[in-house]
């Protein structure tokens, strides 16, 4: 299948799901359950998505627990998104170096 | 006026925009590892203007995987958009017409979401397009240098740099975990399941394991842990 094809499918799911609420609802969403579903769907999606899956994206074991580590401790200390995926990759660069 | 309420939109993007161009650097290298090319990987950047669901994308080209697969997965993902979309829909200045709306719900994000949220007074227009265009800069241009570059970079780094959306992930997810035990749970119980997917169905393809997961972890924190009206 051509790669534009899925290109064009995922942008078009990813506007539809901003521009339909954004453009002509004006009421708010009133149910407890959908609410609440919405509200962790999120959390849940990128949980899944980056475990296990962190630990293969470095090619290397060590140097992927490394970096986890150290971003869940920043993570842990409320610092900016940026720092610590920065962080992260700095230590899983640095744990490299002496393996 | 116009001019200055776009300037403002500016400056409030700058550090989104820096964020961006970093945590995007890190897309494009796996976006080439996957299989895309340099030009394909700036289009997804430029089109989706989301990390987790490119990301996730990516993984599902890889695969090889459906259109109907690929659809569910984005909806799945991206679907948080809906709920952020419809909370600014609420807050929106009169002069936010209909075709303004179209426009500008391309840059909801949940970066921009929260800085837009955090206004005091009704959104314009073009405060929201000032945001969005140094955002998306930011995005699409990290994203064209991590492609073409990740074959320049040494292995150390470019492997290095794997990690980088995923530890962006952990920053979004630990501190409301921390905050609250209903979050956590639900975080956990969905690493736990997304474990379980990857070992023992591991003929289950990435992009559905996800939801299948996010949906049964979010469904039990829904039900557990109801939260009241202030989810948003």
């Amino acid at each position: 299948m051509s790669i534009a094809v899925y290109i064009a499918v995922m942008a078009g799911v990813t506007y539809l799901i901003r521009m339909i609420p954004f453009a002509f609802f004006r009421k708010k969403i009133t149910s407890t359950f959908l609410r609440s579903f919405l509200y962790y769907i999120p959390y849940a999606v990128l949980a899944a998505m980056t475990i296990p899956a962190i630990f293969y994206s470095t090619g290397n074991y060590i140097t992927a627990i490394a970096g986890t580590v150290m971003a869940l401790v920043l993570a842990y200390f409320n610092l900016p998104l940026i720092v610590v995926a920065l962080a992260a990759s700095a230590t899983a660069f640095i744990t490299g170096l002496f393996l | 006026m116009t001019r200055s309420a776009f300037g403002k939109g500016l400056v409030h993007g700058i550090p989104i925009g820096l964020g961006y161009l970093s945590v995007s650097f890190g897309f494009g290298i796996l976006a080439v590892k996957a299989g895309l090319s340099v030009l394909e990987a700036s289009l997804v950047s430029l089109t989706n203007l989301t990390s987790a669901g490119q990301a996730a994308g990516v993984d599902v080209i890889a695969a090889g995987g459906s259109l109907l697969e690929m659809a569910l997965v984005q909806f799945t993902i991206n679907i948080r958009y809906a709920l952020m979309a419809l909370s600014l829909s609420q807050k929106l200045d009169s002069s936010f017409t209909f075709p303004h709306r179209l426009l500008a719900a391309y840059g909801i994000t949940d970066e921009i979401f929260g800085v837009c949220a955090s206004q005091e007074e009704p959104l314009r227009p073009s405060y929201m397009y000032g945001i969005i265009s140094i955002s998306t800069a930011g995005w699409v241009t990290g994203t064209f240098l991590g492609a073409a570059a990740g074959e320049l970079l040494p292995p150390a780094v470019s492997s290095a740099l794997g990690i980088v959306l995923y530890g962006m992930f952990l920053a979004i997810i630990v501190p409301p975990a921390r905050r609250e035990r209903s979050v956590l749970i639900v975080v956990a119980v969905a690493a736990l399941l997304s474990i379980g997917c990857r070992y023992l169905l591991p003929w289950l393809s990435g992009g559905f394991a996800v939801i299948l997961c996010a949906v049964a972890a979010s469904v039990l924190g829904a039900l557990l842990f109801p939260r009241e009206e202030d989810a948003a």
